[in-house]
Formats: C-alpha cells, sequence, structure tokens
C-alpha cells in the first residue's frame, strides 16, 4: 500500500470513527495528522531547543527537593556539561563514525586548553601582542588574542595535533593503536605538568597552570549597535555564566549539526566502509589513511574548541584537569549512547556528565537521607569511575549497541563485520558453546 | 637508520655517565635491575592473557594493586610483623603472605575472567579491549572502597645492610631479596609452560584454540588457567613491590602501564622478551632518576616509558624477541 493508500485508510478510519464517536481528543488527532510530516518531525526539537534556550530563566524556580535527584543542574554547571557533550560527539566522530579505538582524547581536550592558555593570557611575559582582545589593556604583556580567533586557532591547532599523531599510528591494529592513543593521552597531560623549565623556558607554568585567560567578548561595538555584551566576566551574577551558556549551546549545536551532515557526506560514508570492512573500503578505492587521518583531525578540532572554551571559562588551564579518567568518561558516553548514535551520544552526554558534575553529589546525599543508615553513609561521588566502569561492563555484555544505537551500527554489531576493531577474539564455534553456531562466521578468510 | 643513531647516542651517553660518576653508575644499574625483576612479575602477566586471548588485560595493573594492599593487611594487621620480630616469623609470615596474594591475584583475575571476558568470546575485538578498561575501574574502585585513597606501607622487614660492597657500590640485602624470590618463580614458571600438560595446552590455545579444542583442550579452562597464572604472577610482584615502596589504590595504572610497555618492548606474547623488556625498562627508569649528566630526572620518567611504547608500536611492533606477524605490522 503506498502512502495514498495508507492515508487514504487513516482518512476513512477517521471518518467512520467520527461518525461513531467523534470525542475531542480524535479530533486533536486528526488536526495534528493534518499537519505535513516534515513539520511535525521538527515539532518535538523546536520544543527541546526554547526549553535548553530559556533554561536559565526558569532553573531557579525549579523544585529542589525532586525525589532522587533533588535539583536540575545550575546554569553554571550545564556549562561544563556541555563542554563534555561536545568532546563526545567529537569522539563519537573517531570511535563511532570511523571504528578507530582513542583512548587519549583527553590530548586533544589538553592541547586545547593549553593553546587559549598560550594565546590569550599573560603567559609569554617576553612579548606584548594584541588582536581584538577585549578589556585587556594594551600595556598588558602577553598574547592577547580574541577569544572567538582563539578558539578557532586552538581546533585547528589541535586538529594538527590530531594528524601528528595519526599519521605515525593509524596504519596500527585497532588494540595497538588504542595503546598508542593512551600513550599520547598520558605524554601530553606529563608534558604540561613539568614544562615548566625548558631551558629556563617556562612553557606551561607546571602545577600551576596558566591563568587567569582572558574572558570573551564582543567589544564596545557590537555592544551599541546590536547589544551584544562587552565582556562576558565584566557584568554580575548570574549573567556571566548565563552568557557562557548560550554560547556554549550555540557551539554544541555547530558541532552537532557538523557532525551530523558530516555522517552523511562522502567522508562519512567512506568512515563508515572502513568501520565495517577494511579491506573492501580500501579495494574500492577509499583512501585508507587518508580517511582515518580526516576522522582523527576532525574528532581532534571539536576536542580542541571544547578545551579553548573550558579554558576560557575557568579562566584557567591546569594540567590535574587532564587525567586518562577523562578518556574513559568520554569513552563511557559514547558506549552509553551508541557508538556511532549521534543522538545517543547527545543524551548519554548529558546524562553522564550531569552525573559528574552534580548528579551523583546529589544522589549520594539523597540515598543518605533516606536508604542508607546513618552508620553506613557513603561517599558516592567517590565512586564515580567505578560506576563508569560498571556502566562499561554492562553494556558491553547486554547491549554493545548502546541505549539509543544507530540503526547500521547495530546490525553490524548483530551481523559481524571485518572493520579494523571487529574481528572477533575467537571463533569458536563448538556446539557446547552458547551461541557459538549463530555467531561465527563459517568461510571467513583470515585476515593478512 | 634513526632507531641506531637513538641506540648509539644512548649507549654514548652511558659512557659518559660512566666514566664521570662509575660509582653511581653501578649502584644505578643494580636498582634497575632490582625494579625491573618487579615490572617481570606483572609484564609476564600481560603477555601470558595477550598470548592466548590477543587482549590487553587493562584490569591486570589493578590486580596488582589490590592484592597489594591486602598483603598490606596480611603482614601489619594478621601477622603483625614488623623489623624487631624475629628472622623466622618474619620469613614465616613473609611466605604465608605471597603464598595468599598468589592465590588472591588468581581467583580475582581468574573471576574477571570469567565473569567479563568469557561472555564476549565471539564479540568484536572492540568490546573485549572496551570491556577490559572498564574491569580496570571496576577493580580500582574495590581497592578504593576497602583501603581508601591513602597511600598503605609496611615496615622495613628485610634489612638495608650490604650484601656485598666492592669500592662505593653496595648491593643491600632488601633489593638482593627481590631477585632471590623472582628468580624462583621464573624457573617455576618456564617449567609449567615448557613441560607440563597444562602449559602444552596453553601453547596449543595459544596457537589455534580451534584445533585446540578439536584436539580435547578445554579451551575455557585452561584460559582460566592462564587468568590464574598471571593473577599469582601479580600478587608475588605485589608483595615484592611492597617492601620497597608503598602502594595506593591506583598504584596499580602507572605501574600497570609500565610492565605493559615492558611486555610490548619485548614482544607481547614472548615470555623470554617480557623479562627481558621488564629488565630494559627497569634500567632505562633507574638511568634516568638516577644519573646525574644530563638524566631528565624522574618526572620525565613515564613520558619516556611511553615514548618507548609508542616508538616500539609504531617502527617494531613485534617487540625485541617477538615473530613479525601480519597483523602487527
Amino acid at each position: 500500500m503506498g502512502p495514498r493508500g495508507r492515508r487514504m485508510r487513516e482518512y476513512t478510519r477517521g471518518q467512520a470513527g467520527r461518525a461513531a464517536k467523534a470525542t475531542r481528543l480524535d479530533v486533536l488527532r486528526a488536526q495534528w495528522r493534518r499537519i505535513p510530516q516534515r513539520v511535525r518531525g521538527l515539532v518535538p526539537l523546536v520544543t527541546l531547543l526554547t526549553l535548553a534556550i530559556t533554561y536559565p530563566f526558569y532553573v531557579d524556580s525549579l523544585p529542589t527537593n525532586i525525589p532522587v535527584i533533588l535539583t536540575l543542574p545550575t546554569v553554571h554547571d550545564t556549562v561544563t556539561i556541555l563542554i563534555f557533550v561536545i568532546m563526545a560527539v567529537g569522539l563519537n566522530v573517531v570511535v563511532g563514525y570511523a571504528g578507530l579505538l582513542d583512548l587519549g582524547y583527553v590530548a586533544f581536550y589538553a592541547i586545547g586548553a593549553y593553546t587559549a592558555g598560550w594565546l590569550a593570557s599573560g603567559q609569554f611575559q617576553q612579548v606584548n601582542f594584541h588582536l581584538g582582545a577585549i578589556g585587556v589593556g594594551s600595556n598588558e604583556t602577553g598574547i592577547h588574542i580574541s577569544i572567538w580567533l582563539v578558539l578557532l586557532i586552538a581546533g585547528v591547532i589541535t586538529a594538527i595535533g590530531g594528524i601528528l599523531i595519526g599519521l605515525p599510528t593509524l596504519r596500527l591494529r585497532g588494540d595497538y593503536l588504542a595503546i598508542v592513543t593512551l600513550g599520547f593521552g598520558e605524554i601530553i597531560p606529563q608534558f604540561v605538568r613539568n614544562a615548566d623549565n625548558l631551558h629556563g623556558f617556562d612553557l606551561t607554568h607546571g602545577t600551576f597552570g596558566i591563568s587567569p585567560i582572558d574572558a570573551p567578548g564582543f567589544g564596545e561595538t557590537l555592544h551599541n549597535a546590536v547589544g551584544l555584551p562587552v565582556r562576558y566576566d565584566d557584568s554580575f551574577p548570574p549573567t556571566p555564566d548565563r552568557l557562557f551558556y548560550w554560547t556554549v549551546l550555540a557551539v554544541l549545536l555547530i558541532t552537532v549539526f557538523c557532525s551530523w551532515r558530516l555522517r552523511d557526506s562522502r567522508l562519512g560514508r567512506a568512515w563508515i566502509a572502513i568501520r565495517e570492512d577494511e579491506t573492501a573500503a580500501g579495494a574500492m578505492g577509499i583512501p585508507l589513511m587518508q580517511t582515518k587521518t580526516w576522522a582523527y583531525a576532525i574528532g581532534a578540532f571539536f576536542g580542541g574548541i571544547a578545551g579553548a572554551y573550558v579554558a576560557t571559562f575557568n579562566s584557567g588551564a591546569f594540567p590535574t584537569q587532564f587525567d586518562f579518567n577523562i578518556s574513559v568518561f568520554l569513552l563511557c558516553m559514547v558506549i552509553l549512547g551508541g557508538m556511532g548514535s549521534l543522538w545517543g551520544v547527545v543524551v548519554a552526554g548529558t546524562i553522564l556528565a550531569w552525573l559528574n558534575v552534580e548528579g551523583l553529589g546529589n544522589i549520594g546525599s539523597w540515598l543518605n537521607e533516606n536508604i542508607f543508615p546513618a552508620s553506613h553513609q557513603i561517599d558516592v561521588p567517590k565512586y564515580t569511575f567505578g560506576i563508569y566502569g560498571v556502566i562499561i561492563v554492562l553494556m558491553m555484555l547486554f547491549r554493545p549497541t548502546g541505549l539509543i544505537p544507530e540503526r547500521r551500527r547495530k546490525r553490524e554489531i548483530e551481523e559481524g563485520t571485518r572493520g579494523p576493531l571487529d574481528e572477533p577474539l575467537y571463533e569458536m564455534r563448538g556446539a557446547d558453546e552458547p551461541g557459538g553456531g549463530e555467531r561465527g562466521q563459517p568461510g571467513r578468510i583470515p585476515r593478512g | 637508520m634513526l632507531g641506531l643513531v637513538f641506540v648509539g647516542l644512548l649507549i654514548a651517553w652511558l659512557i659518559v655517565n660512566l666514566i664521570k660518576t662509575p660509582t653511581d653508575f653501578f649502584n644505578v644499574l643494580l636498582i634497575g635491575f632490582t625494579q625491573g625483576a618487579v615490572y617481570a612479575l606483572v609484564a609476564l602477566g600481560y603477555t601470558l592473557v595477550y598470548g592466548i586471548l590477543q587482549l590487553i588485560n587493562f584490569a591486570h595493573g589493578d590486580v596488582f594493586a589490590l592484592t597489594g594492599l591486602v598483603a598490606t593487611t596480611f603482614i601489619s594487621s594478621w601477622f603483625g610483623l614488623d623489623n624487631g620480630t624475629a628472622v623466622l616469623t618474619i620469613g614465616g609470615g613473609l611466605l604465608v603472605t605471597f603464598l595468599g596474594a598468589a592465590a588472591l591475584g588468581a581467583a580475582v583475575n581468574t573471576s574477571i575472567e570469567f565473569l567479563a571476558y568469557r561472555r564476549l568470546r565471539n564479540a568484536p575485538r572492540l568490546a573485549v579491549l572496551i570491556t577490559a578498561v572498564g574491569m580496570s575501574f571496576i577493580v580500582q574502585n574495590i581497592s578504593l572502597a576497602i583501603y581508601d585513597v591513602n597511600a598503605k606501607s609496611v615496615p622495613h622487614l628485610i634489612p638495608g645492610t650490604p650484601v656485598f660492597t666492592v669500592g662505593g657500590v653496595h648491593y643491600d640485602w632488601d633489593a638482593f631479596f627481590v631477585i632471590i624470590v623472582t628468580a624462583p618463580v621464573l624457573v617455576v614458571l618456564t617449567w609449567l609452560v615448557k613441560s607440563t600438560r597444562q602449559g602444552k595446552a596453553m601453547r596449543a590455545t595459544s596457537q589455534d584454540p580451534e584445533a585446540a579444542s578439536i584436539m580435547g583442550i578445554d579451551v575455557n579452562r585452561t584460559i582460566s588457567f592462564t587468568f590464574a597464572l598471571a593473577g599469582a604472577l601479580a600478587g608475588i610482584g605485589a608483595v615484592l613491590f611492597l617492601t620497597q615502596y608503598n602502594i595506593r589504590y591506583d598504584t596499580g595504572f602507572t605501574l600497570g602501564l609500565i610492565a605493559f610497555t615492558a611486555a610490548v618492548l619485548g614482544g607481547i606474547g614472548n615470555l623470554t622478551g617480557a623479562v627481558l623488556g621488564a629488565l630494559i625498562i627497569g634500567l632505562i627508569q633507574a638511568f634516568n632518576e638516577g644519573l646525574s649528566w644530563f638524566a631528565p630526572g624522574s618526572d620525565w620518567t613515564r613520558s619516556i616509558v611511553f615514548g618507548i611504547l609508542i616508538a616500539i608500536l609504531v617502527f617494531r611492533p613485534e617487540g625485541l624477541l617477538g615473530e613479525r606477524t601480519p597483523e602487527g605490522a
């Protein structure tokens, strides 16, 4: 039955229903159906966006005694949450689309943050360079470039970093690649921690980090013309947090849009082809190294922007921010949401980042108050990463496709593929193996 | 070519240090050797598991830390050993601690395999690797829950009196103790793998699990045995580590990565390679931290070790003693 036939059937059914018992609800439903599909599809998105944009205005009037979670996150914490979501979307390009396990994504975060530190603070007292920075006196030493430019530059520099890391390593097999990225993820934070005395040159200010970092702003001209804020941090609370919030929301939307369009582009299809079967993709003429390097570069680009934004938001870049834990935390978002599933990653990222920033603390104090006896109080946030470990293991064991699986990825996991990381560990087809017969693939040619 | 130049420079650096401060050089050499022995025990665990499952068992380092922490309870609370206790009591207590730690390490490691990895035998490789990362965090948090964030240590049970002193070079009993324990363990391990039925089953399974199971080898049992062996080695290594340093819930992560680097350096899957790699890494670490002429110092140790890891994986993924496989290249 074609679409016209279905519409016809619905129409007649509607007519029949109306004839029998025309309730008000039916009328509404019929009216709703008359709105074109394209518009109807946009309604949830627009509602969500409106709720998100107006969030700072109604969050304070929400109740603070919601069971289990107590409160919704403050605007300040929401900025951090959304920054993590941006990074998760970036990591999703590498892990989800291209199927390259990256355990050192935190390196990109660090490069981005320190780029902002170098280009928008008084770190390099030897020079005095100003370019569009707002609210910085012209006699202040250091490099002060407008944050908007710095965000872009940080993205580009991090992307170059991604390419430099990728070029020698991307030809490695999946698990070796994971280890190499982990190595970079460990070296770079240690480098910034130790690079306060490179033959007397203070590059990163060691454990103290670089602080303060300039805040974003639009300057007097734009302020007078269209009312944009002069400088984010020169007004009274809660305005700075709100400005940061709306900006990060915009960055996130751009990120999600880019990621969505990339997935359906020629490049995105090439990534998916490599993920599914590297050998076949190569045989069809996809340049493997180039395509994988692009995945790294683009994933790194988002990470760099997020890192630079964190730096300006916190007005500082500190080496303790860049633990291996962050890499795993981001990976956990991608896994929970469903590798390659953009919406899944956004939702899971929001939830997990909220748990990290506020949620676990709130849930913990609720549990301590209502469930656990006074003698057995548990400091829940202390076990944050243990909880993430449990989430990772449970997801891998019981729902490897993620909460909101991407249709194509789900099929791959169910049917098996021959991508760089998807070789099964074992192909045991013994009769005593539960499920062994269905999942093993007879006739597979060994790689190599 | 570049590698040769690098190794040449490294040797030149060592020779200059040897000429400038010969006493320091030999002292540091012995320290590195001792440290390498502990790394060897952990690295063997990685290599054994990788050999049979092609899996990097991220949780291994955390099993090491957990057993080490439990060993502090053994030594301090149960046996109440300290440096005033009679020699025989210390010996007996340590022996029981070694056995207990080995048993615990074996039990934890086998449980991890049984609960998580076994269910993923037919899953994509990525899934198992990610699960291993998850297990690592779980084990780490178990340590955290029991022992909290503070570092634990035990009294200095083995006296630091020198075994021998030649010139200014001295080798102390507490360091020598590590070698006394490690050497027989390695001999037993070699015998287990080379000369027993179970060892034969392990080697067969690592070559071709399917053929092995057709030949009547219980593959799952063999894998469990391998994990038990790896866990036991980690347990013994942890007690040895404890006699020298203090231990914390997250000690295992870094130490595990260093040991893994050692395993990769020697050629992952190769037992002799793991020991060789561990000794080299131990020496590199000691030289870096102990020498005075142009040594970057302990701040940079981890960066150097991970730099080696990356360089080996990129330029010679089969390691020093491993065979070149099509996948590794």
